[in-house]
């Protein structure tokens, strides 16, 4: 489609005021890490690397990020393995409340987090009777973290088809060789990419998390939280905070490339 | 022929038996209760129009679908209810199905690999295969990285390592060309003959079906509407739908066949068997007078398309060795040309026009294995070594 010189001019320019919106205070935040200011003064005084010295001697900070990643890979691992079962189950399967569980899986990221949040921390004291902890918190990230893992893997098998899983059943394979040899090592980049989303999402929640995690719980997000309004905490959380942005921009930048490749690959193949 | 098998139970198992089999998707009816008996060590085509129900029928034997209705008997023992991986029975895809993450040899040695035969024996024997069907150098490509015809190749060798008893071969040689299509006629056929293999090939190509089969069983709408040798269902068809769908025929009915040829209802001559005169030669019983409309040159024949004066077109397919040189050399010249077309009165062929009639009406349930087996046994049966 050609556009004409003006039309070209205008998109271009909202592009740019969209994007800048969106990553100014982003950038912002990231310079004022460096900033010799301790209160977020701009523009930024001096450069200084003190703050990232400090965090990085904060025992409070780095538990912090010790326990937020503690939290991710165990809520990805819990999404990897149910998420895996789950798409397998519906994709592969004919079964009565098929379409309803369906619906049920990807509910979860849609809800908002302060119902799953309250949902989850009455269910976990009154109901259930158990203490809030990190383990908790794993349990409530993971609810919501099997929906990525489910629609990269469901994704994955619908396009896949079952012709391969045929292939491998006709030349003698029972169930579990099949998945195995031929269904695991077609699916490993979705769920690369589905388990990068997780971690991803896990990583920054806070909604949810300030409802499910017991005393001593202190998440990167809630690390954040709990020292911003303390003055002489300020760059130290502006460094906190590029980690967390770090933390959960990078999974989603390799999620995307490996989504990508894959395309490419499967156009490439497809006869 | 299997020492193991042979001699079993009557010694006349067949290796397929299907019984009253109906596969419904929805509102269609793909397999329409088909009833069908395969001889050990018979090499037996499908034919019949897209969609009639012959991929639909391979897939039931191979244990992808489960049947509407029926049963599949594989060498005496039922296995309508069994998974595919417990069915002695190997299938050539369609859409060949290859591994794309698994390279040439490794796609070829799965069959063995998942058996548990030692890696240097499968891959040794993987080789074998790959040099049978001349992809010696293909080894270690990835499915992706090979042409249409050399993934076909693949699936065929990947089917054939394991030395099933049955293999399903769903249009197996479409995609190659015709030198290499030949070729693996020939090394298919061999390879059936020296391991005693069952064939069930389904295949669009009626040459095909009709030089490499024992027998043909022709399809239309989930039904088999004619079951014979290659002789029978080129010479003899049942029904203008097999007349016209295998080879080509002039069809004569009614008030036309009786104004022609002297008798009623619907009738058939091939193209090869009707030669043209330029004056009634009196020699065949016969003759109708008409005019060339067009001269095909096919390389090995001719195909000539006479108007008759009755008012009906018919084609006349000329062999270019016994054609004279100068009708040869003058093929335009001929349009316009007035002449008689003859043939004798055996080349006719009187068609039951009802072609519902089938195979699948006339036994709706089985009648236990002799006794029914009979009425539809291999005709070639005797002839397979
Ligand atoms: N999974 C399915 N769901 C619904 N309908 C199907 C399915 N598989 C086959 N059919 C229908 O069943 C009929 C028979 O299909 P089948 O694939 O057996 O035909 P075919 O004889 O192999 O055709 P072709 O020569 O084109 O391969 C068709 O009408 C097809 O549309
Ligand atoms: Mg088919």
């Amino acid at each position: 489609m050609r556009l004409s010189r003006l039309s070209r001019t205008v998109l271009a320019s909202l592009t740019g005021v969209i994007l800048a919106v969106m990553y100014l205070p982003l950038a912002v935040v990231f310079v004022n890490s460096f900033s010799t200011s301790q209160s977020l003064t701009w523009p930024p005084p001096g450069f200084t690397l003190e703050w990232w010295g400090r965090a990085f001697r904060s025992a409070g900070a780095l538990e912090a990020i010790l326990t937020s990643v503690q939290i991710a890979l165990a809520a990805t691992a819990i999404s990897l393995v149910l998420g895996t079962l789950i798409s397998l189950a519906l994709q592969r399967y004919r079964f009565f409340g098929r379409d309803a569980v369906s619906l049920l899986v990807i509910l979860p990221i849609a809800l908002p987090g302060i119902i799953t949040g309250i949902a989850l921390n009455n269910a976990f004291r009154t109901i259930l009777g158990v203490q809030l902890s990190i383990l908790t918190v794993i349990v409530a990230h993971a609810t919501f973290c099997i929906v990525t893992v489910f629609n990269n893997v469901i994704a994955r098998l619908r396009r896949l088809g079952t012709s391969l899983e045929e292939a491998s059943a006709d030349l003698g394979a029972g169930a579990w060789t099949t998945f195995r040899l031929v269904t695991f090592p077609q699916l490993r980049s979705a769920l690369l990419a589905g388990g990068l989303l997780a971690f991803a999402l896990s990583f920054d929640e806070i909604i949810v998390t300030t409802f499910t995690a017991g005393a001593g719980v202190t998440t990167l997000p809630i690390f954040i939280l709990n020292n911003l309004f303390r003055p002489n905490q300020a760059p130290v959380v502006s460094v906190i905070a590029v980690v967390l942005v770090l933390g959960s921009i990078i999974p989603i930048y390799f999620a995307q490339r490996i989504a990508g490749a894959d395309g490419m690959r499967s156009r490439g193949t497809e006869r | 022929m299997s020492p193991r098998w042979t001699g079993e139970r009557t010694g006349r198992t067949p290796a397929i038996r299907l019984r009253g089999l109906t596969k419904t998707f929805g509102s269609v009816n793909a397999v329409d209760n088909l009833d069908l008996d395969i001889a050990e060590g018979e090499f037996f085509s499908m034919l019949g129009p897209s969609g009639s129900g012959k991929t639909t029928v391979l897939r039931v034997i191979a244990g992808f679908e489960q049947p509407t209705a029926g049963t599949v008997v594989l060498r005496g023992q039922d296995v309508t209810a069994k998974a595919p991986f417990d069915r002695d029975v190997n299938t050539v895809f369609q859409d060949y199905a290859l591994f794309p993450h698994m390279s040439v040899i490794e796609n070829i040695a799965y069959g063995l690999r998942v058996r548990g035969v030692a890696k240097a024996e499968r891959l040794a024997r993987a080789q074998e295969a790959l040099e049978v069907v001349q992809l010696r150098g293909f080894a270690q490509r990835k499915p992706s990285e090979l042409s249409g015809g050399q993934r076909q190749r693949v699936a065929l060798a990947r089917a054939t390592v394991v030395r099933p008893k049955v293999l399903l071969l769903d249009e197996p040689l479409g995609a190659l060309d015709l030198k290499l299509r030949e070729q693996m006629q020939v090394e298919l056929k061999e390879l059936q003959r020296s391991l005693g293999i069952t064939f069930i090939f389904v295949t669009h190509d009626q040459e095909e079906a009709l030089t490499l089969s024992d027998r043909i069983a022709v399809f239309n709408a989930g039904k088999v509407v004619q079951l014979g040798t290659p002789t029978e269902i080129y010479e003899r068809p049942s029904s203008p739908f097999v007349a016209a769908f295998v080879g080509t025929s002039n069809i004569f009915e009614d008030a036309l066949a009786r104004a022609v040829l002297g008798r009623g209802g619907t009738n058939s001559v091939r193209p090869e068997r009707i030669s043209l005169h330029s004056a009634p030669t009196g020699e065949s019983t016969i003759s109708a007078a008409g005019t060339i409309a067009e001269v095909i040159y096919i390389g090995t024949a001719t195909r000539i398309i006479v108007d008759l004066d009755v008012g009906k077109r018919i084609t006349v397919l000329e062999h270019n060795a016994t054609a004279s040189v100068e009708s040869r050399a003058s093929v335009s010249d001929r349009r316009g040309e007035r002449v008689h077309a003859e043939w004798p009165p055996e080349a006719i062929v009187a068609l039951d026009s009802d072609s519902a009639a089938t195979l699948g009406d006339a036994a709706p349930a089985p009648q236990g294995p002799v006794g029914h087996g009979a009425s539809i046994a291999p005709a070639t049966a005797s002839k397979i070594p």
